[in-house]
């Protein structure tokens, strides 16, 4: 019991998913991947998109996520996110899709640095879960 | 006096009608539950959504380089106005609602001296407006073609008006929109989302100490613009819950109407059938006695 901590991710829509018996959540933050374990500090931070990692004692599971807010309090753990999917479930078609008009975004001229940034992170997580 | 003929026409007309009202309740009925679980289920992340800005904004040291959407461009000129309205009619006082609310903001807005822009969402809004403030109207929108309401359609609004408020075209703006409160009563509301209002910032008894990455301000910038597709996201599923809601108890009106009517035309038929009956029974009896 005691190291593990409460998941909440939720969507726009509906909440995605929630759980209880979390014991690490590895997140694609934006300035860099996370580990988050119980008791953690309180912190507010940002997505960039990459697979998200929850560990329970129920096992593993993988998610895509584009974007996102976190934040921990209290132990718990809050993600709010408009585009997640599970990796097991996620549509081979959308991957490619999704990947050809990241791709068609980068060769834009007008681009600033940040947004750069995140359009080709982006395109590596798409590449690494199509090749999978 | 209308012909037993003409009676028996308008009974059957007036039946007719009221089971397409019947029919078109049942529907708003059952659109009704999805719309309200729609909005239920849309709740927390708005909630949460509302809490993390609350915090952040709580702990930004200087409020003078605040991001712009948090704070306001400075001035007071040029107001923005977002009237979320439906697509489809018959549905009572719900979209006359809201365009009463708008249109008493507006000549505030106007008799102030200021500067009025009007963006309608939803094709009725439009039909209402556009013969008085025609010429304010800088953007209609209209997801008809979209069944259900969904993230991206709240998104395209957000895109538009945050672009123009990057380009200086306006101070501030506010939604309108029908807050569903229950199925008979829907509470037109004027929110002002750009800038963000502070007043639920209130005291703020409990300050969390928060650990930021990036800082807070890049966060907010990022954060603000989200936070305006999830109000205007909130507002459309209330507007629809309303919607339905407001239509429902209509159609039950209108059902119920019918209903009166019906009754009242198939009295005036009986009476007027036995008239006829005992005018001609007279007619045969008096032709009797006079022969």
């Amino acid at each position: 019991m005691s190291e593990e901590f409460k998941l909440e991710i939720v969507n726009p829509e509906k909440s995605f998913l929630s759980k209880e018996d979390v014991t690490e959540v590895l997140i694609p933050a934006y300035e860099g991947d996370m580990g988050i374990l119980k008791d953690h500090i309180s912190i507010i931070s940002f997505l960039k998109p990459g697979i998200l990692k929850v560990f329970s004692k129920s096992g593993e599971d993988k998610y895509y996520v584009e974007d996102g807010i976190i934040e921990f309090k209290d132990n718990t753990l809050s993600i709010l996110t408009s585009s997640i999917f599970s990796l097991d479930k996620i549509d081979r078609s959308y991957v490619s899709q999704s990947l050809s008009d990241t791709e068609k975004l980068l060769s834009k001229e007008d681009l600033d640095d940040q947004s750069r940034f995140l359009i080709s992170q982006k395109i590596d997580v798409l590449k690494s879960i199509s090749s999978n | 006096m209308a012909s037993l003929d003409d009676l028996k026409k308008r009974i059957l007309s007036v039946k007719s009608t009221q089971k397409i009202t019947k029919a078109m309740k049942m529907v708003a009925a059952a659109k009704l539950k999805r719309a309200q679980e729609n909005a239920e289920k849309g709740r927390p992340y708005s909630e949460k959504m509302n809490n993390i800005i609350l915090n952040l904004s709580n702990g930004i040291s200087d409020k003078e380089n605040a991001p712009k959407l948090l704070a306001g461009s400075g001035n007071d000129k040029v107001h923005l106005c977002v009237v979320l309205t439906s697509d489809r009619g018959l549905c009572g006082g719900f979209n006359s609602n809201i365009i009463k609310k708008a249109k008493a903001h507006f000549s505030k807005i106007t008799s102030e001296g200021k500067n009025l822009k009007i963006i309608t969402v939803g094709s009725k809004g439009y039909d209402q407006l556009k013969r008085q403030y025609n010429d304010k109207i800088v953007n209609k929108i209209s997801f008809k073609e979209s069944k259900n309401i969904n993230f991206f359609d709240a998104e395209k609004v957000s895109k538009i008006i945050i672009e123009s408020f990057q380009k200086n075209e306006f101070d501030v703006c506010t939604i309108f929109y029908n807050k569903f409160k229950n199925v008979i009563t829907q509470i037109p509301q004027a929110q002002q989302i750009i800038p963000l209002k502070s007043s639920e910032t209130g005291n703020d008894n409990e300050k969390d100490n928060y650990e930021f990455e990036p800082e807070e301000d890049e966060i907010l910038s990022n954060l603000l613009p989200k936070n305006i597709s999830t109000q205007i996201f909130k507002a459309m599923l209330e507007n629809s819950a309303s919607e339905q809601g407001s239509r429902m108890s209509a159609m039950d009106n209108a059902t119920r109407n019918a209903g009166e009517m019906v009754d009242k035309l198939t009295i005036q038929y009986n009476r007027s059938r036995q008239a006829a009956i005992t005018k001609e029974l007279i007619e045969i009896i008096s032709g009797a006695e006079s022969l």
